[in-house]
């Protein structure tokens, strides 16, 4: 067993190598992914070891990136590109959802697109306008995407793995604040499966389901809960599509109730389609409404006031609060 | 060198054609310039400019005092009053020399880079620092100065520039559109799609790029086979590398190019050849991709250096004009540093204002809640949530 504690940038770098190395037809494209390593250097050092043609420079343009690498696909290659930021990604948003998600269905499944592309995504970090936004929702809605997200080491290192092995297009987005938290990888583990959800913190008086950057945060919630005597149980939902329904209703059955935690403005979010979905499947089991705690509806704003739009502590305990008061 | 449109355009000076006047050298005639890096005025056969000592002055305190400006804004964001900066060291000509061709009506959509223009449009440079700051993600009023928004998704706004000229035209007005880009940008659909729109409307804009070298850390042959002035030939209207690092020729060539699109003679792709003396910005590490000698290399074609040159040894500038051109960079210094440690952080209900000119419901009940939920940590009372909220 090789378990090393690794941060989840350096987790990512180590899984894009492993997967280098072990199949030729794995390429890295994306703006400054060569010498640089990236602007997080997640692809640090790859150039230099598996050159020019693997890991590719592209020219400064997203939906070339993102056109071209479906081609490679078509051809047999299996490219992993970088978006470098989650606000430039929209310059791509048309090959991704009129091209991407939708070229094995209109083949009839005769053709495969395997491409994954990484987006660090999520505010947290001082940015200015375009770098801090959680744009998960609009990728998820669309048919034929696969959309995930690691919050921790050891998934950002697996599920990378498993993003690249899959013949679906996967949008994998990385939680940029959280690039340099450590945790332990156990790169000869047996990983899960890519969609299903994982218990964090078990409980039995409410359920927090997140994923990505907002797991952190809702452990901290429980953790803090728990001094008052509540016990929640915490969801890191790994997968925004699929989503791991049955995960989800399982847990929310044995505690009856449930808050769902994301960046992403709540209007039209992933919490809208989870609080639809567990209360068709469990209503009877509720003892509140599925409450949501997200971003508003109002462009990301500027880094003086991040800290008020981004849900923190307080907002998701007073969310827990209102649900318990039920 | 100009690359000529099938409508070709009126040759201006054609009598000059030739060349060389007395003591004037002929510059390399793929790139225009007018001032060496040595400070020596040399010919040009299509462009020149006639510039009072004073006017030139004017352009040398202009890019000297951007100069300052910036390196007191970089000094800030080390700070940590700033959260980033993107220097414009190395790219004051190309910026004084673009800006100070426009007249009050024309228009500029610029990148983020672009504080020598934002500076001849007479923006207050301390309004710029508030998105560098992280209190606003614009602040300032585009139209009262002509001076649109700092655009940081690469390409975007050089469709705006087309739009805004397709506007002017369409109004019979004779203002011209200015949409600045970088070598990297250059890459983006965008700006291919700008290109057709302008040619095919014969839209009063001029395309200026600073080919800086460098998009990140990616060199110019990243985004490039052919010399990118020479991209506009393909599309129909004519393209001229000018030496950015040259304010006169940079000043020549804008005027001309706005000249052009006033005239009712459509779009001019200006590369101005330039370079990127410092990161990309605060965030960037560029030991990582370049060696300095070629940073050294652009160091010699600085471009204050050489029109102090010219102005020494012409005689059209004294010590003490520089000793209070000196003591003006000091004041503008400090009044940036003063100006940005008093920036208050925004109000918190900022977060809900301007995002629709005609209102909206769900920001309405938003704002009211996060109001509500504000007010529940002041009065400690509601036991820290607040009351009716979600029920
Ligand atoms: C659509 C988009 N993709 C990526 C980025 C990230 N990014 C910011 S600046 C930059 C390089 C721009 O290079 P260039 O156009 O040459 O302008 P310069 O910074 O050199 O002035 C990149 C890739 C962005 N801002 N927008
Ligand atoms: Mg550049």
């Amino acid at each position: 067993m090789t378990v090393q504690k690794l941060p989840i940038a350096k987790a990512i770098n180590e899984s894009l190598r492993k997967a280098m190395e072990t199949d030729p037809k794995v390429l890295i494209m994306g703006e400054d992914v060569g010498k640089l390593g990236g602007v997080f250097r997640v692809t640090d050092g790859l150039q230099k070891d598996f050159g020019e043609g693997r890991v590719i420079d592209t020219p400064l343009a997203e939906s070339g990136i993102v056109g071209t690498a479906i081609g490679l696909a078509l051809r047999g290659y299996r490219p992993v590109v970088e978006i470098q930021f989650d606000g430039f990604v929209f310059p791509a948003y048309d090959q991704i959802v009129t091209q991407l998600a939708k070229m094995h269905a209109r083949a009839l499944g005769k053709i495969k697109l395997p491409v994954v592309v990484r987006i660090p995504y999520g505010g947290g970090i001082g940015a200015v306008e375009h770098h801090s936004e959680s744009p998960e929702a609009l990728f998820a809605h669309v048919p034929g995407l696969k959309v995930v997200s690691p919050s921790n080491s050891s998934d950002a290192y697996w599920m990378m793995q498993q993003a690249i092995q899959s013949d679906d297009p996967i949008i994998y987005f990385e939680p940029k604040r959280r690039y340099w938290d450590k945790s332990d990888v156990d790169t000869d583990a047996i990983p899960g499966p890519l969609h299903k959800a994982r218990t964090v913190v078990a409980g039995s008086d409410l359920t927090l389901v997140a994923y990505g950057p907002m797991v952190k945060v809702c452990v901290e919630a429980a953790a803090a809960a728990a001094e008052e005597g509540k016990s929640i149980e915490v969801l890191d939902l790994r997968s925004m599509s699929p989503i791991d329904f049955d995960a989800v209703q399982a847990s929310v059955e044995k505690t009856g109730r449930l808050v769902v935690v994301h960046e992403a403005p709540v209007f039209y979010g992933a919490g809208a389609e989870i609080a639809a979905r567990i209360t068709e499947r469990s209503f009877y089991h509720l003892e509140a409404p599925v409450l949501r705690v997200g971003g508003y509806h109002a462009p990301y704003p500027p880094a003086r006031l991040e800290e008020e739009y981004l849900p923190g502590l307080d907002r998701v305990l007073d969310a827990v609060d209102r649900s318990l008061a039920y | 060198m100009t690359v000529e449109s099938t409508a070709a355009r009126k040759p201006r000076r054609s009598s000059k054609r030739t060349g060389s006047s007395a003591g004037k050298a002929v510059a390399d005639p793929q790139l225009v310039q007018l001032l060496t890096p040595e400070g020596q005025r040399v010919e040009h056969p299509d462009y020149d400019v006639d510039l009072t000592p004073e006017e030139l002055r004017g352009l040398y305190r202009d890019m000297v005092l951007t100069r300052r400006f910036d390196a007191e804004a970089t000094a800030l964001q080390r700070q940590g009053e700033l959260g980033l900066w993107a220097s414009l060291l190395g790219q004051e000509a190309a910026q004084i020399g673009s800006g100070r061709a426009l007249r009050d009506d024309d228009y500029v959509f610029p990148t983020y880079r672009e504080h020598g223009v934002a500076w001849c449009r007479g923006v207050d440079p301390t309004n710029l620092l508030g998105m560098f700051r992280g209190v606003n993600h614009g602040g300032w009023d585009p139209n009262s100065n002509n001076f649109h928004l700092y655009t940081i998704v690469i390409g975007s706004q050089t469709l705006h520039a087309t739009g805004y000229a397709m506007g002017v035209a369409k109004d019979g007005a004779d203002s011209a559109v200015i949409a600045y880009f970088g070598d990297g940008a250059s890459s983006q659909g965008d700006v291919a799609e700008s290109f057709t729109f302008s040619a095919v409307y014969n839209a009063p804009v001029v395309f200026f790029c600073q080919n800086n070298q460098w998009a990140i850390s990616e060199p110019t042959e990243r985004q490039t086979r052919v010399p990118l002035y020479q991209r506009a030939q393909g599309y129909g209207f004519p393209g001229v590398r000018v030496d950015g690092n040259d304010v006169l020729a940079c000043l020549a060539v804008t005027r001309s190019a706005l000249e052009r699109a006033r005239r009712g003679e459509g779009p001019t792709l200006v590369e101005a050849f330039t370079y990127r003396m410092g990161a990309h910005t605060t965030s960037d590490d560029p030991t990582k991709y370049r060696a300095d000698e070629e940073r050294e290399a652009w160091e010699a074609k600085d471009p204050i250096l050489r029109l102090k040159t010219y102005l020494e040894n012409e005689g059209h500038a004294d010590e003490a004009f520089f000793a209070s051109l000196e003591e003006e960079s000091e004041t503008l210094g400090k009044r940036v540093r003063e100006a940005v440690r008093a920036m208050p952080d925004p109000d918190r209900m900022a977060i809900f204002e301007n995002i629709y000119a005609d209102g909206h419901a769900l920001v309405d009940e938003e704002r009211a809640q996060f109001a509500a939920y504000q007010a529940s940590f002041a009065t400690e009372s509601d036991g820290g949530f607040a009351a009716g909220e979600g029920k």
